[in-house]
């Protein structure tokens, strides 16, 4: 084959636009395989809101369930804990006020929650997805004189107040996420439906 | 002609198979000096081998399913015959792997094997490495116990600390909002195909680099740079049978330790297999004390050691990874003429024994609980473990080399 009078800039433009209409095709082909790694229809459907009885929960227990497959946490606080609340010095919080959004609007204040004895709370540390130990009592040997009760993570260390607002100079950024619930009476609650929406 | 010799003609008509044997091993040539160190390269090879037909057979009784995975795990230990054996051979082999892997890399850095002409040996070995432990991640979530569940959980969260898209990118991993089934599914396909299809791929390129440029030695001496009348190198020999048999000593010691782990402490106290794995796998309870296995938790105390920035928790997720990263750039960051530490001065071998001290250290912070005097002592050999790379282009200039000799020595 005689390559006189070839013209090479054609050639290079025909490759070049061979190449840059295979890339995008590969693109194209390429989002099937990136979205199925996104949670399933089945997944996304497991988000279902949870309803919860409290009745049965004594002042000073935790209980679980598990909503999106994370473990929620219930806490019936004592009045002596919600006195704590309110002593709890400002400077040994990171968010005193929760002013980063960890929690539906409708939460707010000190205590973080929609009926005061009631901490509804996502039970994963916001460092690391660790599952916090709760540490009810007051001035635990590990955990020092000036605990009153809280949450303390067993993997990095972090450690929480009985609002799930975490302590400053841990490795927990946040404080822990509130979810969104709604109480339906005074002794069931919804956890994932936002408070008024139901 | 025989009809061996005749077959053998046949084959070699259509595929270079005289060739490549003569190519790799009866006439590879390589230095005569390979001394201990270099039983770690073959050993690598014998426990991926090993490695791929336990798993092999492994895969015939797990199920990667989260509400049957645990109990197949147990059916392969209790019910089925030699399960246990198989089982065990893997979950050793993969520290086994490690052991092997972490002495081989500490020979290159002994003897500047990643140096000018095997830049591409080194790079392709750290890819390597870095699949080996996403290996071993992946495979330690398979048995759905409570440290396979919690280690999976605070790894892939550290995708989470990414800025801005950090979130969506720890669930599009997780293919759930937990570690779920989603999870260990997706983790099995990488554990069982993804991931050893290119460990072997990486394998090969390391190994057809290696025989390219020529094995490395422990004089740092180039050995193809003196050949003889018939154009081999003179300090050279055949690979096979030299040191293919040599190996096979090696092969049977290093078995010596790997039987008496096996049949003695397949759990090595913990360090082999966590008490805490022997527990289901409970979305509702982390366990009091998470530790990553052994040969992650030199980059997990780095992890825990840095601080975050404001909210972001990124700067350990940096920090870790850029501990691998280093180890990548090692061919561009070492400036001295010599290879060898044998002919390298006191500075090196002062920040080489720096480095091992404080990866060994760190290896052992990481599995202890966070906070105080620990958290310090990671910090500060954090630091140490870095200086041994940002310092490196300067102490390895100004550092007095001794002359290399012309030949390979024999001491």
């Amino acid at each position: 084959m005689s390559t006189d009078g070839v013209d090479n800039s054609k050639r290079r433009f025909l490759t070049a636009a061979t190449a840059a209409v295979g890339a995008v095709g590969a693109g194209f082909v390429a989002v099937p395989f990136l979205k199925s790694w996104s949670p399933s229809a089945a997944a996304k459907a497991a988000g279902a809101p949870v309803e919860v009885d409290i009745s049965k929960l004594q002042p000073g227990q935790l209980m679980r369930v598990l909503w999106q497959k994370k473990p929620v946490w219930i806490v019936h606080r004592t009045d002596k804990n919600l006195e704590d609340l309110k002593a709890m010095p400002d400077a040994e919080l990171a968010d005193p006020n929760s002013e980063i959004p960890q929690q539906p609007d409708y939460i707010k204040g000190i205590n973080r929650s929609l009926n005061d004895k009631y901490l509804v709370a996502i039970g994963l540390c916001t460092h690391l997805g660790c599952s916090p130990t709760y540490r009810p009592e007051v001035a635990p040997e590990d955990l020092g004189a000036d605990w009153n009760g809280g949450f303390y993570c067993p993997c990095h260390g972090s450690k929480f107040d009985l609002s799930g607002r975490v302590y400053a100079g841990v490795p927990a950024p946040t404080n822990l996420i509130i979810p969104p619930y709604t109480y339906t009476s005074d002794t069931h609650l919804i956890v994932g439906v936002d408070e008024g929406a139901a | 002609m025989s009809m061996l010799e005749k077959t053998l003609g046949w084959v070699d008509d259509r595929f270079p198979l005289t060739k490549m044997w003569k190519e790799h091993l009866s006439e590879y040539y390589a230095p005569k000096n390979f001394n201990f160190w270099y039983f770690f390269g073959s050993l690598a090879l014998l426990v991926l081998v090993m490695q791929i037909l336990t798993g092999i057979w492994l895969t015939m009784s797990y199920k990667p399913d989260e509400g049957l995975a645990f109990a197949s795990v147990e059916f392969i230990m209790r019910d089925v015959e030699w399960g246990w054996l198989i089982r065990y051979l893997h979950s050793t082999g993969a520290s086994a792997f490690f052991v092997v892997v972490y002495l081989h890399m500490f020979r290159g850095l002994m003897y500047g094997s990643y140096k000018k002409p095997r830049e591409l040996i080194w790079l392709f070995g750290m890819f390597i490495y870095l699949a080996l432990m996403a290996e071993a991640f992946m495979g330690y979530l398979l048995p759905w116990g409570q440290m396979s569940y919690w280690g999976a959980q605070v790894i892939v969260s550290l995708f989470g600390a990414v800025p801005f898209v950090g979130g969506e990118l720890a669930t599009w991993i997780r293919g759930d909002f937990v570690i779920g089934d989603a999870t260990l599914n997706r983790f099995f396909a990488f554990h069982v195909i993804a991931l050893p299809v290119v460990l072997l791929g990486l394998v090969v390129a390391h190994i057809i680099a290696l025989h390219e440029v020529g094995s490395n030695n422990p004089d740092g001496v180039e050995i193809k740079k003196n050949k003889g009348a018939d154009g081999k190198p003179v300090d050279g020999i055949p690979f096979h049978p030299y040191y293919s048999v040599k190996d096979i000593v090696g092969v049977i010691v290093f078995l010596f330790f790997f039987a008496a782990v096996i049949f003695f402490a397949p759990e090595l106290g913990g360090w082999f297999l966590e008490k805490d794995n022997f527990v289901p796998a409970n979305p509702l309870k982390t366990p009091d004390h998470i530790v990553p296995l052994w040969y992650f938790t030199p980059f997990y105390a780095i992890l825990r050691a840095v601080p975050p920035i404001g909210v972001s928790q990124f700067p350990g997720v940096v920090a870790m990874g850029m501990a691998i990263v280093m180890l990548f750039l090692l061919p561009w960051l070492d400036r001295s003429p010599v290879k060898s530490i044998r002919y390298r001065g006191v500075i090196y071998k002062f920040f080489l024994a720096v480095f091992v001290i404080s990866f060994i250290v760190l290896g052992w912070l990481g599995t202890q609980p966070a906070g105080g005097i620990y958290l310090i002592l990671s910090q500060i050999f954090s630091i140490t473990y870095f200086l041994f790379f940002i310092l490196m282009p300067w102490y390895t200039k100004i550092d007095k080399t001794k002359p290399v000799p012309e030949r390979v020595t024999s001491k």
